[in-house]
């Protein structure tokens, strides 16, 4: 992809947005190592640990409006490819503990010395090497979303159907991982994580580091995403989206472009939770949970479905609201208030809160453009995707 | 130590040689065994049980029930030993004369393990001829369990008395169980036993034949047959206990799915908070529960039969309030439906979490439905099988009002043909809110239902919501039977998956089973046919 072409694709949000990341990711590190702790300016490590929380859930909502806002596939689980990259990451993360755990086995996590296993089971091989790990966070999400997407798509589950049986495949995880005897830390998960590439998780370079990786990998993952849905590719999707029947009579083989970008989708939601795991320092079968796929689906509609830039902002927002109001006196009334977000989205703002400014924009700029007498260039490349179901 | 038991040595010693003397001669077989739990032997004090119990005296049940309670005193230096009743006075355990205090030094005699096991034994055997016949069943059943030889003689004498039927054959299964492990019994007497025992048929008979030890060849080898048979029809009786189970856990899911499957069916709608309605009328159950016993105590075995139409009436005028304040603005769009419904479910989790605290609410079984009854091999609870009824009934009525009135043939003309059954006059929004509260309604009697056999707290409608889906999607939408079909498969299924695969896995197994089982027909089992499909 050519710089001009990177440019052209780029809208006014769009290029705010990541300016206002680029910005985050560069400044609160540099902010947390470089001024003096207790200065005004200075960002104190706990919330470089909370932002890069949330940019990591900014992530995960980005790869769901990919595939919801721009396809149409509302998936319900894919929390579970979220956790499936942080198990991948938090392997890696068990296996540098080496000697200092509270057993001191050299090769064998704690949880496995405490349930009297021998050795190392075949699956956890290779997740001592950072590029093994690395490449599993990929790998693995994405071949469960290949292997799902492939069955759903090509006998045509659509609708409510896909989002139940996504429900019910994060659910099923759910009760595997909280297994003792499936091999990743049962209940407990995995956590005490020491080291990750020979750096200290605890260390405050590292967490600033981190942080600044994860606003790297929102900025990549922006990148892919718009480039994805501003390719033909990408109004194929939005074809489908919003017609999928007809899409298929012009000839178009539906089930792929879904099964590709489900599986991109995956991956994104893999890398999210990989960053996610040693910024938050555990990972257990909660993660699974279908509330948690729910409640990720929610930001997106909350911050603008189909709009990229509202999904990241939705799960920003919502989560610093969730850290505030958990915190305080009102911690009783979240969830009440969390509902009510819910209902009243849907109801009164389906567009979220990105869509509804730019209609609002667009609409004022007609306006004044009708004013002027100018006549109505499209000056923007790309149009609002229609909301329609 | 060694110094203590020496001095306690010498005492016995000392004592033993007083007694010789100083105890008169008329003391006959039964008090000389009564002086023997003064000796604080373990040994003596079996021997005096076997010769207490064994003795046909009327002091025998209250000396070895007094033992086992540890309320038998002995006085180790006047080798006396006394029975002191719960009500604190006592009596010579020899004589049965009252006396008016216990000796200060007089201990309770004591037990160990190998000791309590013929302790149980011998009140087996003196409770064989107790005039309750629940009290001679169990007695014979103990006897069963325990098989003592010391046992034989009182049950033989039982069984020349008993005249209750199952009394009999209990004391006829205890008599094979003892003489199975005599090692003087004859051959046919012992063939005999197996004979008995087979007849029983059960866990603990196959357990005495696998466990009897050395026998002669040919008891051995009808032993070898009667396991054979016990454990083919040990294995047909796990059949039908797991389908038992199957159809047990069906119905609770076709309670939980079938208002679902109305709202889902005819509106299209996926209403996710619909466990919140289960779990409304399960509350709604506590509360009626709770004005009865602080007002009305004796209708306490109507209390279901009275949250019954009040469930149905809460949670369906909840659920026509959410239909006509936030459903039909998503009419058209199923995935923001929900999303919407999903937040409801929070809120509606919260407020009772708010109102009823988040701990689990005690919901009392009325009396006819606790207990249970034993069918074969199996055991029956009587909860589980009112819910099976129960459930079936609101089967059939649902079905009955769909097929038989005003209201279910507008239901059924809407889910055909939505915009046909407009254009002839059907107010379809109506027959929507009617619909909603139908089937919230549904699920909250379902609340009543499961609020007898799981925890009543406000994630009470969390843990069936998933499954209802599963069984809605696997029967199909717009058909009643399917959601019945769906029901019992998956119930049944889970059940007969749970021994081979154990809970959680099954589970699991069974939700990939139903993933992969969409891909073969993505409409569940039974699908609409023709142009409702698209719609």
């Amino acid at each position: 992809m050519t710089p001009h072409m990177l440019t052209r694709s780029l809208d006014r949000s769009a290029t705010i947005f990541l300016a206002v990341v680029a910005a985050c990711g560069i400044l609160i590190p540099l902010s947390n190592l470089l001024l003096p702790a207790g200065s005004f300016l200075q960002v104190p490590t706990y919330l470089v640990a909370l932002w890069g929380k949330y940019v990591c859930y900014a992530i995960l909502a980005l790869s769901i409006d990919l595939i919801w806002g721009y396809c149409g596939i509302l998936s319900l689980g894919h929390g579970a490819f979220f956790a499936l990259g942080g198990y991948a990451m938090g392997m890696y993360l068990m296996r540098q503990i080496g000697t200092r755990g509270v057993y001191g086995n050299p090769v064998l996590p704690d949880f496995m010395v405490f349930l009297n296993w021998e050795k190392l089971p075949w699956y956890w091989y290779g997740f001592d090497m950072f590029w093994f790990a690395a490449l599993m966070v990929l790998v693995v999400p994405g071949l469960l979303a290949f292997c799902f997407g492939w069955l759903a798509f090509r006998s045509r589950v659509t609708g409510v159907y896909l989002s139940i049986i996504t429900q019910a495949m994060t659910y099923a995880l759910l009760l595997a991982f909280f297994r003792n005897d499936f091999g990743f830390g049962g209940n407990n998960g995995l956590t005490d994580f020491k080291d990750i590439l020979g750096f200290n998780v605890q260390a405050e370079g590292t967490r600033a580091a981190l942080f600044a990786l994860s606003c790297l990998a929102l900025i990549v993952g922006f990148l892919i995403c718009r480039a994805i849905v501003s390719s033909k590719l990408g109004k194929v999707l939005i074809a489908v989206r919003d017609a999928e029947s007809r899409t298929r009579f012009l000839g178009y083989r539906v089930e792929s472009y879904k099964l590709f970008v489900f599986t991109v989708s995956a991956c994104m939601a893999g890398v999210a939770g990989a960053l996610y795991v040693p910024q938050v320092g555990i990972i257990n079968p909660s993660e699974f949970a279908p509330g948690n796929s729910i409640e990720a689906v929610i930001w997106v509609a909350v911050g603008g479905r189909g709009t990229l830039v509202g999904a990241a902002l939705g799960a920003v927002v919502v989560n610093y609201a969730k850290t505030f109001f958990t915190s305080g006196v009102l911690a009783p009334y979240w969830l009440f208030m969390l509902g009510a977000l819910f209902i009243l989205v849907t109801l009164l703002l389906p567009k979220g809160i990105v869509g509804t400014f730019n209609a609002w924009w667009d609409s004022s700029k007609e306006k004044r453009t009708a004013a002027t007498s100018v006549s109505a260039a499209a000056e923007d490349g790309v149009t609002e995707p229609k909301m329609a179901e | 130590m060694p110094a203590h038991l020496s001095a306690r040595l010498c005492s016995l010693a000392l004592s033993l040689f007083l007694i010789a003397f100083a105890l008169p001669a008329f003391a006959g077989p039964f008090e000389d065994a009564v002086a023997k739990f003064a000796n604080d032997d373990f040994s003596d004090t079996e021997e005096a049980i076997g010769v207490v119990a064994g003795s046909g005296n009327p002091l025998a049940f209250p000396i070895i029930s007094a033992l086992q309670d540890g309320r038998l005193m002995a006085d180790p230096d006047s080798k006396k030993v006394y029975v002191t009743g719960a009500d604190g006075k006592s009596i010579d355990a020899a004589t049965g004369a009252a006396v008016a205090s216990v000796p200060d030094n007089a201990s309770a005699v004591r037990l160990n393990n190998r000791l309590r096991r013929s302790v149980d034994a011998a009140l087996g055997g003196l409770t064989l001829q107790s005039p309750d016949v629940g009290t001679r069943l169990q007695a014979a059943q103990s006897v069963f369990k325990s098989h003592e030889e010391t046992a034989l003689e009182a049950v033989d004498a039982a069984l020349a008395k008993e005249t209750n039927r199952s009394v009999k054959t209990a004391l006829g299964e205890a008599r094979a169980a003892i003489l199975l492990f005599k090692t003087d019994a004859t051959e046919v007497e012992k063939l005999e036993a197996v004979a008995t025992l087979k007849a029983r048929g059960d866990q603990d008979a196959l357990a005495l034949l696998t466990g009897m030890g050395d026998q002669p060849a040919s008891v051995t080898k009808a032993a070898a047959s009667a396991i054979g048979s016990i454990q083919s029809s040990l294995a047909v009786w796990s059949m039908v206990q797991n389908a038992w189970y199957g159809l047990s856990l069906g119905s609770v899911l076709l309670l939980a799915a079938i208002g679902l499957a109305i709202t889902f069916g005819v509106m299209g709608v996926i209403n996710m908070a619909h466990g919140e309605m289960v779990m409304i009328g399960a509350y709604t159950t506590f509360v009626v529960q709770e004005v009865i016993r602080t007002r009305y105590p004796g209708l306490f075995d109507y209390s279901l039969l009275i949250a019954v139409p009040l469930a149905f009436l809460v949670a369906g005028a909840i659920g026509v309030l959410i239909e006509r304040s936030i459903i039909r603005f998503l009419y058209g769009r199923p995935l923001e439906t929900l999303l919407a419904t999903w937040g409801l479910s929070l809120v509606l989790q919260q407020a009772v979490r708010t109102m009823f605290g988040p701990t689990n609410r005690e919901v009392g079984n009325p009396s006819w439905m606790s207990g249970a009854f034993e069918l074969g091999q199996i055991t029956i609870t009587y909860n589980r099988l009112w819910i099976l009824v129960f459930t079936l009934a609101v089967f059939m009525i649902l079905l009955a009002m769909l097929r038989y009135t005003a209201l279910g043939l507008e239901m059924r003309a809407v889910t055909q043909n939505r915009r046909m059954a407009a254009s002839m006059g059907i107010a379809t929004s109506r027959v929507d809110a009617l619909t909603f509260g139908l089937g919230s309604g549904i699920a909250g009697i379902a609340g009543v239902a499961l609020s007898q056999i799981d925890n009543v707290s406000p994630n009470l409608g969390q843990s069936y919501i998933i499954d209802s889906f599963m069984v809605v999607v696997f029967g199909g939408v717009g058909n009643l039977w399917g959601t019945l079909v769906g029901a019992f498969t998956l119930g049944i299924a889970n059940k007969f998956l749970e021994p081979v695969a154990g809970a959680v896995l099954g589970k699991i197994a069974i939700l990939v089973l139903i993933i992969l089982f969409i891909q073969k027909r993505p409409r569940g089992l039974f699908a609409l046919k023709g142009r409702a499909v698209e719609a």
